[in-house]
This record gives structure tokens, C-alpha cells and sequence, in this order.
């Protein structure tokens, strides 16, 4: 069988939407958006990944997990990380949002921040969270960190428990 | 701007700027993580251990820009030089000291950063647009943490707010030397990898702040600050870090994981 000319984007989609995110993997890494671009020509698959935080230690393990997970796909498999665009939490899927509030994560509210104001412009604004166990919109910001650089703690004050937000990059 | 096309002096300005950055970066990072384990309360274990991270992430980025423009290994940067040859602010040479002092510290730092990574948010050296991208993302929560931090001690009653008051007093002159020491920068204005010289992102990052502190009632900055900004000369502080943070490497240098 020629690989080359039996699969398509579509496959490889397919097979990159079964590659989990290691500290969260209720959700994929197409979910969160991380899938920059998919190139197949001439028996070469090229695949880039955005990073989500700069220093997130699972950069590499996402890496390899996604070459792993194509390897044999195409004669020649590449996959890299880039900074050609600025991975932003909102290119977390509507699918993947769903995914996260069913695992206790609240989706991140818009990036509001964006890239044309001022940094400094953008202190008065505070992350806010929906309870994704209750629904509850009364919810406390508990500390702006967590226990992995994307996330942030909350309280919600309706069915006092706890939570974490993907932070809004 | 293509790396293989820039002139010489520009060249080397660029990489004068990013290893400052990245060492900035660096170093920082490793004072939060001093904090790790004995910071006032349990949320502030977890937040400066994540700034840590972050910090040194992006010092990870920053080198690897710079050994892409000028060969080298990003990790040889980060823990291969001597103490003197590092080109961090001189308001990184400070230890953790109390609380109020790091805060004061973090917040003088983040906001000069913040003005930095502004005028570097459209640099026409791609690579480190790039980056700069992602870091402007992260640093919107530093922000907002140590100015929620700043607000509570300058409010909080006497000792608190006089603790502020006196580490932002002694600080000052150091934080200047953030956006100072950089050689060549009219050049890297020139050719659009700055937006401006380092002297214009001060002025407009001291007047975004001058609201603020005149709002909680904090020390205003000097006029102008006195002797080298970016080393070489470095304290016993500096040293006792450099001990700690190249202490693994020192042991075993060709160490592979």
C-alpha cells in the first residue's frame, strides 16, 4: 500500500484528535488548539505545535507523544513546536470547553488582554468563572496560580467547592 | 529583518538585548523559587513557584533566540558562564530579604518588563515577536498579582505599608537599570527590532506608573541613576545564587539526562 497517496488531512486530523493532553487529558490537542498547521506533500507530513505557556515542562512529552501517534503515517514524519503564532486559550474548541467543564475545569474567559494594549492597561482585569459543577456564576478568585502554569483556583460560594480555570492567555 | 541580514553592530545589539532579557529572566526566577516552601501563606508557595516557572521558561525562549542568532547551547548560557559574565539589572542582584521587599521588587520589575515587551510586541525580528507574544500573554497575571500585592501592603496598616515604603525607597535607583545597560539600542530603533530607544520606554513606563503611586501614596523613582547597571561587578547575593542555581551542572558538567 502506498501511504503517500492513501491518506489525507482528514486522517491525520483523526489521529491527532486521540492524542491527549498530558495534565489535562479529558481534552485532545486539536480541543485546545494547539495544532498550528498540517502539511502533506510528497510523502513528507509536517505537523507545528502552538505552545500553550512558554514554560510548560510538557511541551516535549506533547511533542513526541503527537510524533509517536503519526509515526508510519507518511515515509517522513516532522513534528515541531513554533512561536510563529501566539497560542491563545481562545482556540480551545467549543467541544473542548465542554470537555473541561465536565472534568471540573472551567473554561477560560475571553483574552481580553490581546496583543495591542498596553500591558500595564490590562491590571483591572480580573479573571472571572462560571462553577462548572453548579453552574453557579457567584464564584470567588482564590489565587490567580495553580498547580500547573495554566490554571487558576476558585471557590465557588453556591456549592462550596473548589476549582480551577484554564487561565485566559 | 532576516538574521544573516543584519549589519554587524545591529547584530550585535540584538544579542546584547537578548541576553540581558533572558537574564533578567533567569535570575529572577531563581530568587522566586526561594521563596518555595516558607512564603507567608500556602497560596504564595504555589503562585511565586509558578512565577518561577514561568520566569525561567522564558529565559529558556531567550536563550534559545540567542543561540539561534549566534550559535551556542541554550543551556550552556543559562548555567555555563561565571558569575561575571551574567548582564542582568543590578535589581536582581538583591536577595528575597521579607516579603514586602520581593513584592516591591517584583512589582517595579514586572512593570518596567511590561513596558519592554510592549515596545518588542511588533519588532521586525520575527523570531522574537514571537516569543514576546506569548510572554505579554503570561505576564498580564504577574501583573495583576503583584499590584493586587502592592495595593494590600500600601493599605494594609503601619508595619506593612512602612515595610513597602522603605524596600521601594532602596530599590528605585536599581529598578532604573531595567531599562538601561542595553549598548546599541538607537540601533536596534533604528532598525525596527525596538520600537524606540530604552530611554523612551522608561519615560512612558515611569508615567504609567506615576498614577498608581501617587494614588497609594509610594516612593517616586530618582531623576537618574548612578554606576553600572548590567555588572559586571556582582555582591556576595549574586554569588551565593550562582553557587546554587549552577550547583548540579558544576558537579557533573557532561552530564546527559
Amino acid at each position: 500500500v502506498n501511504q503517500v497517496e492513501t491518506i489525507t488531512d482528514a486522517d491525520v486530523w483523526g489521529a491527532l484528535a486521540e492524542v491527549p493532553d498530558p495534565e489535562i487529558p479529558a481534552v485532545s490537542v486539536v480541543d485546545l488548539g494547539l495544532v498550528h498547521q498540517v502539511a502533506l506533500k510528497d510523502g513528507r507530513l509536517r505537523v507545528e505545535l502552538l505552545p500553550t505557556f512558554v514554560g510548560c515542562p510538557a511541551l516535549e512529552l506533547i511533542r513526541s507523544s503527537v510524533a509517536e501517534r503519526l509515526a508510519g503515517m507518511a515515509p517522513v514524519v516532522e513534528v515541531e513546536m513554533t512561536f510563529a503564532a501566539p497560542w491563545t486559550s481562545d482556540r480551545i474548541t467549543a467541544d473542548g470547553r465542554r470537555k473541561l467543564r465536565e472534568s471540573g475545569f472551567a473554561p477560560p474567559g475571553a483574552a481580553a488582554p490581546g496583543d495591542a494594549r498596553p500591558l500595564f492597561a490590562t491590571i483591572p482585569l480580573r479573571p472571572t468563572a462560571t462553577c462548572p459543577w453548579c453552574g453557579s456564576a457567584d464564584t470567588t478568585l482564590e489565587n490567580l496560580f495553580g498547580p500547573t502554569l495554566c490554571r487558576t483556583l476558585f471557590w465557588c460560594n453556591r456549592c462550596r467547592q473548589p476549582f480551577e480555570q484554564f487561565k485566559a492567555v | 529583518v532576516n538574521a544573516q541580514a543584519l549589519e554587524a553592530p545591529v547584530r550585535g545589539a540584538l544579542a546584547g538585548l537578548l541576553l540581558a532579557m533572558a537574564d533578567d529572566e533567569f535570575v529572577l526566577g531563581y530568587w522566586d523559587s526561594e521563596w518555595t516552601g516558607i512564603a507567608p501563606v500556602l497560596e504564595e508557595d504555589v503562585a511565586f513557584a509558578s512565577l518561577a516557572q514561568d520566569e525561567i521558561g522564558h529565559a529558556q525562549a531567550l536563550y534559545q533566540l540567542l543561540a539561534d542568532l549566534e550559535g551556542g547551547d541554550p543551556d550552556e548560557l543559562a548555567f555555563g558562564r561565571r558569575p561575571e559574565e551574567y548582564r542582568h539589572a543590578r535589581l536582581l542582584d538583591h536577595p528575597r530579604t521579607h516579603w514586602a521587599f520581593s513584592v516591591a521588587r517584583r512589582f517595579l520589575y514586572d512593570t518596567a518588563d511590561a513596558a519592554r515587551l510592549d515596545t518588542l510586541a511588533a519588532s521586525a525580528y520575527q523570531p522574537l515577536a514571537g516569543v514576546v507574544a506569548k510572554m505579554r500573554r503570561e505576564e498580564t497575571y504577574h501583573l495583576l498579582h503583584m499590584h493586587a500585592w502592592v495595593e494590600r501592603l500600601a493599605t494594609g496598616g503601619d508595619e506593612p505599608r512602612a515595610r513597602l515604603t522603605a524596600a521601594m525607597e532602596r530599590l528605585w535607583p536599581d529598578a532604573l537599570c531595567v531599562l538601561d545597560g542595553i549598548e546599541g539600542d538607537d540601533l536596534l530603533a533604528e532598525a525596527g527590532i525596538l520600537a524606540e530607544p530604552m530611554a523612551a520606554v522608561r519615560r512612558r513606563w515611569l508615567a504609567g506608573l506615576a498614577p498608581e503611586l501617587a494614588r497609594l501614596g509610594l516612593p517616586t523613582p530618582p531623576a537618574a541613576t548612578a554606576g553600572a547597571c548590567r555588572g559586571p561587578g556582582r555582591g556576595d547575593d549574586f554569588r551565593w545564587l550562582w553557587e546554587q542555581f549552577t550547583m548540579v551542572r558544576r558537579s557533573d558538567p557532561e552530564a546527559v539526562w
